[in-house]
């Protein structure tokens, strides 16, 4: 039996010396593994960029939290179990930064909306205004409007959503037909426009200027007051989907919300209940890291014991979808592999027929069958694993391409840039084993063939 | 099995090659060839043996059975204490690697590689160390009167010169016994000699015990200490052969 190295040497020799074709058969595995690589790449891609996005939303990443005392009318049993474990604790300030000091909890904070009157050009409309946080900046709804976002936590800006900005216009489409609105025509004449706000600030006992009333259960007081209000932005999107018919259509800065002091319903019913040491929050948004310690997280903050409310799991439904997408593009892919290893087959069975009297040479002088066997196993080997080279480097070079032609017209269409594509180094490797492994059972039946081959017979003819 | 051990045990009386009731047919179409039917004979270790026969009367079968190239229909071919027979293809391949070396009528180079490496192929095939074969490769080749010509190919060297590759390549793992098939079947008189006298410098001063099948008889008796003849399979005469001083003085 012959060496490795040995063995090895003597394969690339033999694989130069019919370098045209055998230059052919390995571009043809080029060709499949490129393949191959450039359709994983774009499902791994698409893939990707749906997570960014659905991340980006926002939908997936937070955990609304509520307090038990709201929801006791109509908890279910298991929830009622955990409560009388945990304590049924009131949504304030300290149990926000609890929250906000959970493992893999990257912010939490104070859900703030009312509904109040806005006026615009001296007409009120009436509708749910709330406080969005800084980091809501990288929002999908916010990115790349029109307009811009907050230019601080605490500037008296807006930003409104679609449906309202046309509602200010007077242009309400029929129900179903918004999308045909172009946002960009509703921004003109609204974007640095003024709304009023009125609405009731709430002056909380330790606000009162009156010492003596401060422990004091039920005392506060509510002032009417106005907030001018610069709309900067318009939102295409619907940020606040989530909440249903809760949902707000005109939003501040957090900052700002949280300063004018609002009156806000869970307000009045601190003080029917009568403890307002600090004042409560009726939500707290919690955003989590990774979508994927969401349940985790929930867990974390029933224990404190507070009611949680997310949308889960919508991204194992997406995962499903891609893994069904990529077996997919794997299968076509591998399909020009297939071909390619019928192109090693060929290759090899034809170089038996020319090097016939070769390998009875070969057989005659001392080789084994084993050595003969390994010594086209590794002409395939060798084949696959530079062709498997050659084809990443090649379905790499596509996917760039076809990633930057895509952007080209994205840019055309004045839509912002996407990367759809990523090459992980997983797929790097595995696509270069594949192509060995690929290869190597293609040249198991011309090597078994070689191997087998009469010496007397393979030098009996000139 | 270690065919270098068992070489070395073998006692000095053994026979080198001993051939019992050997037949080797096979089918061509409805006929039955009978290559090689009913051959016995021993050779002697250091001889130098010449098979003769027309073509067809199964002396190129005989020396493939006795090379290991192909195996037997009955009968036992003995070589250094093995029945050839009896070993598996794998050792049947050692066997050909170690204990015999084959020249050819037509040379039998592999064209494509460069005389130094198709001399190296069976070290490589016996697991030599790199740094060893080199230095044996030249050896061989320069035996032979090749040292300058390690890097040109089989086509462009003439065929005198490549059958002194062929035969540095039969000697490089130092066989006991070298089996030359017509090997100046292809080359002029001149060069002919030049091969045999090679051939004969092997047996002489290396012991190596020679099976030579040619259909030349005057080529044999000018060389070969023993003439084996057959015709159809048979082994029809076996005689001594005294070598004319003649030929001896003439090649000097």
């Amino acid at each position: 039996m012959m060496k490795t190295y040995d063995l090895s040497e003597l394969a690339l020799r033999n694989l130069r010396e019919s370098s045209l074709r055998n230059s052919l058969t390995t571009i043809g595995i080029s060709v499949g593994v490129a393949s191959l690589v450039a359709m994983l790449s774009l499902g791994i891609g698409l893939q990707k960029l749906a997570t960014r996005h659905l991340a980006k939303s926002g939908l997936f990443d937070t955990v609304v939290v509520t307090s038990r005392r709201e929801m006791r009318g109509f908890s279910r049993d298991d929830e009622r179990s955990t409560a009388s474990a945990a304590e049924s604790r009131t949504l304030d300030e300290p149990a926000r930064q609890e929250i906000e000091h959970l493992p893999e909890v990257l912010e939490a904070y104070p859900d703030i909306r009312f509904i109040t009157e806005l006026r615009y050009q001296n007409k009120p409309y009436l509708t749910m205004v709330s406080g969005i946080p800084d980091s809501a900046r990288s929002n999908d709804a916010f990115a790349g409007i029109p307009g811009s976002f907050f230019s601080s936590e605490t500037a008296p800006e807006v930003i409104l959503q679609k449906s309202f900005a046309m509602e200010l216009l007077g242009k309400t489409p029929p129900p179903g037909q918004e999308d045909d609105v172009p946002v960009n025509d509703l921004a003109k004449p609204l974007l640095g426009q003024e709304l009023t706000m009125r609405y009731a600030q709430r002056l909380t006992a330790q606000s009162t200027s009156d010492p003596a009333q401060s422990d004091s259960d039920s005392s506060y007081s509510v002032i009417s007051r106005e907030q001018k209000l610069k709309i900067v932005g318009i939102s295409d999107l619907d940020p606040d989907s989530m909440r249903g018919a809760a949902k707000a259509r005109v939003f501040l800065p957090l900052k700002l919300a949280q300063d004018l002091r609002v009156m806000q319903p869970s307000d009045v019913r601190d003080s029917m209940r009568g403890f307002n040491k600090h004042p409560s929050y009726s939500t707290i948004s919690v955003r989590v890291k990774n979508p994927k310690q969401v349940k985790a997280v929930e867990q974390a903050i029933k224990k404190l014991g507070f009611n949680t409310f997310s949308i889960l799991d919508a991204t194992r439904s997406l995962r499903q979808f891609f893994a069904v997408l990529d077996l997919f593009l794997g299968i076509f892919g591998s399909l020009a592999l297939a071909v390619a290893s019928i192109g090693i087959v060929n290759t090899l069975v034809m170089a038996i027929l020319e090097r016939r009297r070769e390998i009875g040479i070969m057989k005659a002088i001392g080789a084994s069958d084993g050595d003969v066997r390994k010594l086209f196993f590794a002409e395939a080997g060798a084949m696959g694993l530079l062709g498997g080279f050659v084809g990443v480097a090649l379905g790499w070079a596509i996917g760039h391409i076809i990633n930057l032609g895509t952007n080209i017209y994205l840019k055309r269409q004045a839509l912002p840039p996407e990367n759809f594509w990523a090459v992980p180094w997983w797929l790097v490797g595995a696509a270069i084993i594949f192509a060995f492994v690929v290869s190597l059972v293609s040249g198991l039946y011309p090597a078994a063939r070689a191997a087998r081959l009469d010496p007397v017979q393979a030098l009996r003819y000139e | 099995m270690n065919l270098n051990s068992t070489q070395s045990n073998s006692p000095n009386g053994a026979p080198a090659i001993r051939i019992v009731d050997l037949c080797r047919h096979y089918q061509m179409g409805d006929t039955l060839i009978r290559a090689v039917d009913g051959v016995s004979l021993q050779i002697q270790p250091g001889e130098f043996v010449a098979l003769l026969g027309s073509s067809g009367s199964g002396k190129s079968s005989l020396l493939n059975l006795i090379a290991g190239l192909d195996r037997p229909t009955s009968g036992a071919v003995i070589v250094d204490n093995h029945d050839l027979a009896q070993l598996s293809r794998e050792d049947l391949a050692k066997h050909r690697l170690r204990t015999v070396g084959m020249v050819f009528q037509s040379f039998n180079l592999v064209s494509r590689m460069t005389l130094a490496e198709n001399v190296d192929l069976p070290l490589r095939f016996a697991e030599v160390d790199r740094g060893q074969r080199q230095a044996l490769t030249r050896d061989a080749l320069e035996r032979v009167g090749l040292g300058a010509r390690m890097t040109h190919r089989p086509s462009e060297l003439s065929g005198g010169e490549q059958q002194r590759a062929a035969l540095a390549r039969a000697l490089i793992n130092q066989p006991k016994l070298l089996l030359a098939d017509e090997p100046t079947g292809n080359l002029d008189s001149r060069t002919g000699t030049e091969i045999m006298n090679f051939i004969r410098e092997f047996n002489e001063t290396l012991g190596m015990t020679i099976v030579m099948v040619t259909h030349e008889r005057a080529l044999a008796e000018r060389y070969a200490r023993r003439l084996i003849f057959l015709a159809d399979g048979k082994l029809v005469d076996d005689r001594p052969n005294s070598i004319p001083v003649a030929t001896q003085q003439g090649v000097q």
